[in-house]
């Protein structure tokens, strides 16, 4: 699992996970959104189109990089999911917190 | 290994169809014959000119029956698994060993045994006390040691289920087996249990409890041959095999996806909850603004309207509540900036009033040009910092803070967003298995003994134990009842009812007790008839009901279980009150983590069972008392009358018999040193 960090501006970040997204890669997830948000980049998307599978555990990591940047006054953002992805998120209900954006562009809009 | 102690350890047996036959007809017997019972009792023997007593007899027999009904529902499907399937060889397991105070050498013992297992694991030491010697001889044999991150201070800890929770975001295996400090596991324990996970819906196999610390007679009655065994076994025939928070080995993933769906629940519950109280908060608010400028007042009029904004966008369907939130944070944050501006515009009059001032003061931002300083001097970025949820002065509204905190998907006021083992009762097990369930997962009984452990070797220890075990399951029912959770099928519903439904004997105890007392001292018959109308119906159902009991428990030492059902009586009351008040009034639970080390004393503790020492000495009292005044022909009953309620009392006297020996029992060593001496 690698992950792809991109940063837009002063404020905002995006981050790609690439490959599985499962309990064996959320660690690193975990400490990469912290990074990133102690940097000043308390605005992070995860861009998930080069994720090819998620578990429950890599939904646990992304409610928890959602929870470090709320409180750091930001907010966490995902785009593109893939169908797997997106059935998850259906599955667990947690399209309703974690709402997924067609682009990196509509994540970071609004 | 001492044969004796292991009377369950062997190969499964063949499933035996004529057995489970012949105990569906059992259960048809005794059920008609009890429904039979007590359609007379309802219609034609409640002497209703005592109903104070006549109502809760009949109650408390028809309580018994539903009782039957549960159990008879439960074997009707028992399910003997047989040989379990070999594991997949890939597959990755945790270990953990959770503890809190447990000695060092107690943990370690089951700690190294658990290192033994053969199926590839890691071994972890959860250690909820964070003691350095714990970690140190962790360390030094060469297993994991984990304790709380640092998020977790200030935050409700959850205690077990909290143990578990921070260790499941610590690691990474797919499986995960939990043992409590005392139980130690069998080299074999994965793989005789990871291979039922072949299925995929299988998120929980468990296996009995079995304790080494207890004498043949089991004075405390520790073990549980019914419970683990026929009950777990028809438990599992309807997909309903429960999760005793020990000896078992969980999915992680259901585990997550169980903590994210009740995450997403939590979130939009407690969101729902604070923007229905916000109007409250905002009068609050006002009350706490006032005297501030007219600016303050305004801004508070736009965070009113946010939360209605917030309401709104709520109401619409399949909403966002991330979205719902930010957009609310933000609204705020405009609010507070108008504020800010106010702020620095009044703060500019000042300065100006002031006169000249030296450019040298500008602090941040762009310069400001030449040198006057101007509200300009604050640019966008400034402002909007000066107007962020830690800088805003609305802040200081303390109202107006704890809402803008309460409107938030992060769940600020736990350590975790996600919490996959549930933590809405004092025993995590059954709340956890259930919400699986619900969700469509399978659970697995697993009839072996591959971990023993230490029983409590004290009546109050005991008693603690029973009394948080009871409390638990009560909180679970009150908090959660089986018969409306959508999910579970009918049979899982039933099953997790029957559980909680037993623990509410102790009402119907007492009226079990007090009955045949009043009838041989006063006369007061609360049945119309103790005749042949009486007996007729009552015998057939009582000798069918212990038969069926007999045939289940057959070999097994189910004799202390009954007792204790029925004895415990003053536990269960208490349980069934303080679990009430905890869930309806918010009352504390008084409740105490069990010890596993024996408590030091000197006399038996008569004081702990004080109600049933009182009810023995009043069941005999009224036993003498009712055959003198029969001998004396002052009674108003015939010899009849007279010798059923001597039975009863009788039964009443030996079921609560067990306290006695409960108490003087001052564990297994001290039972074998008396023998040692005698001889």
């Amino acid at each position: 699992m690698n992950f792809a960090t991109e940063q837009i501006d002063t404020r905002t970040a995006v981050i790609r996970p690439q490959g599985r997204l499962t309990m064996t890669s959320t660690a690193a997830l975990r400490s990469l959104v912290t990074e990133t948000v102690e940097s000043g980049h308390t605005h992070v998307v995860v861009d998930l189109e080069a994720t090819e599978f998620i578990d429950s555990s890599g939904l646990g990591a992304l409610v928890s990089g959602l929870k470090t940047c709320r409180q750091a006054g930001g907010d966490l953002r995902i785009a593109r999911p893939g169908a797997q992805v997106r059935t998850v998120l259906e599955l667990t209900n947690l399209d309703r917190v974690l709402r997924p954006a067609a682009t990196v562009r509509g994540a970071l809009g609004g | 290994m001492n044969a004796a102690r292991y009377p369950e350890r062997h190969r499964h047996r063949r499933p035996k169809a004529a057995n489970r036959a012949f105990v569906r007809v059992l259960v048809v017997l005794t059920l008609s014959l009890g429904v039979n019972y007590l359609v007379w009792r309802w219609l034609e023997s409640v002497n209703w000119s005592v109903w104070w007593i006549a109502l809760p007899l009949v109650i408390a027999e028809t309580y018994s029956l539903v009782d039957a009904f549960l159990f008879g529902i439960t074997m009707w499907r028992m399910k003997e698994r047989g040989e379990p399937p070999s594991p997949s060889p890939d597959a990755t397991v945790d270990v953990f060993i959770t503890t809190y105070n447990e000695p060092i050498d107690m943990v370690m013992t089951t700690a190294r045994a658990a290192r033994g297992i053969r199926f590839p694991h890691r071994t972890w030491v959860l250690d909820d006390g964070a003691r350095p010697e714990m970690r140190a001889a962790a360390e030094e044999a060469g297993i994991g040691y984990l304790t709380r991150d640092p998020s977790w201070e200030n935050m409700p800890r959850h205690a077990k289920a909290g143990n578990l929770n921070n260790a499941l975001m610590q690691t990474d295996g797919e499986f995960l087996m939990i043992l409590d400090a005392d139980q130690i596991p069998e080299p074999e324990i994965l793989d005789r249990t990871l291979g039922w996970f072949r299925d995929p819906e299988v998120a929980l196999v468990q296996t009995p409890q079995f304790f080494t610390n207890v004498t043949a007679s089991d004075p405390l009655g520790s073990q549980a041959p019914l419970f683990y065994g026929p009950i777990q076994k028809g438990k599992d025939g309807w997909n309903a095999a429960f999760f005793c928070g020990s000896n078992a080995v969980l999915r992680r993933e259901a585990l997550m996806q169980l903590g994210l769906a009740e995450y997403v629940r939590q979130v939009e519950r407690s969101l729902r909850q604070v923007l229905r109280t916000s109007a409250s908060l905002l009068s609050t608010a006002r009350r706490e603004a006032a005297g501030q400028g007219p600016q303050v007042r305004v801004a508070l009029d736009e965070v009113s309207e946010a939360v209605r904004q917030a309401r709104r966008e709520l109401g619409a369907p399949r909403s966002s509540f991330s979205e719902v939130t930010y957009r609310f944070r933000q609204r705020v944050d405009e609010a507070s900036r108008g504020v800010v501006h106010a702020d620095v515009a009044a703060l500019a009059r000042d300065l100006e009033e002031l006169g000249e001032l030296g450019p040298a003061g500008s602090s941040g931002g762009e310069p400001g040009g030449d040198g006057q300083i101007a509200p300009a001097v604050l640019d966008e970025e400034a402002l909007a910092r000066l107007s962020t949820r830690e800088m805003s002065p609305l802040n200081a509204l303390s109202s107006v803070r704890a809402l803008v905190d309460a409107v938030d998907v992060s769940r600020a006021d736990e350590a975790q967003p996600i919490m996959p083992m549930a933590t809405l009762s004092v025993t995590e097990d059954m709340a956890t298995a259930m919400r699986l369930h619900g969700m469509g997962w399978r659970s697995v009984y697993h009839h072996e003994i591959l971990a023993t452990g230490l029983a409590p070797e004290d009546l109050g220890t005991m008693l603690h134990q029973r009394l948080r075990w009871a409390q638990g399951t009560l909180q679970v029912m009150l908090k959660e009842n089986p018969l409306v959770q959508r999910g579970l099928a009918w049979g899982q519903r039933l099953m997790y009812f029957a559980t909680m439904w037993s623990y509410l004997s102790g009402f119907f105890a007492v009226v079990y007790l007090v009955a045949p007392v009043v009838f041989l001292c006063f006369d007061i018959r609360p049945v119309v008839s103790y005749g042949p109308d009486f007996l007729l119906r009552l015998i057939p159902y009582l000798v069918f009901n212990q038969l069926l009991f007999l045939v289940i428990g057959y070999g097994k030492r189910t004799w202390r279980g009954t007792q204790y059902s029925l004895a415990l009586f003053p536990l269960w009351i208490r349980a069934t009150w303080t679990a009430f008040a905890n869930v309806c009034f918010g009352r504390p639970l008084g409740f105490v983590v069990t010890p596993k080390t024996k408590q030091a004393r000197a006399r038996p503790p008569w004081r702990l069972v004080w109600p049933q020492l009182t009810a023995m000495a009043l069941l005999a009292l009224s036993a003498v008392t009712g055959t003198l005044r029969y001998l004396l022909g002052v009674a108003d009953f015939d010899l009849l009358s007279l010798v059923v309620n001597l039975f009863w009392v009788l039964f009443d006297l030996v079921i609560l018999s067990v306290v006695i020996s409960a108490a003087t029992y001052t564990g297994p060593e001290s039972e074998e040193q008396k023998v040692a001496e005698t001889l």
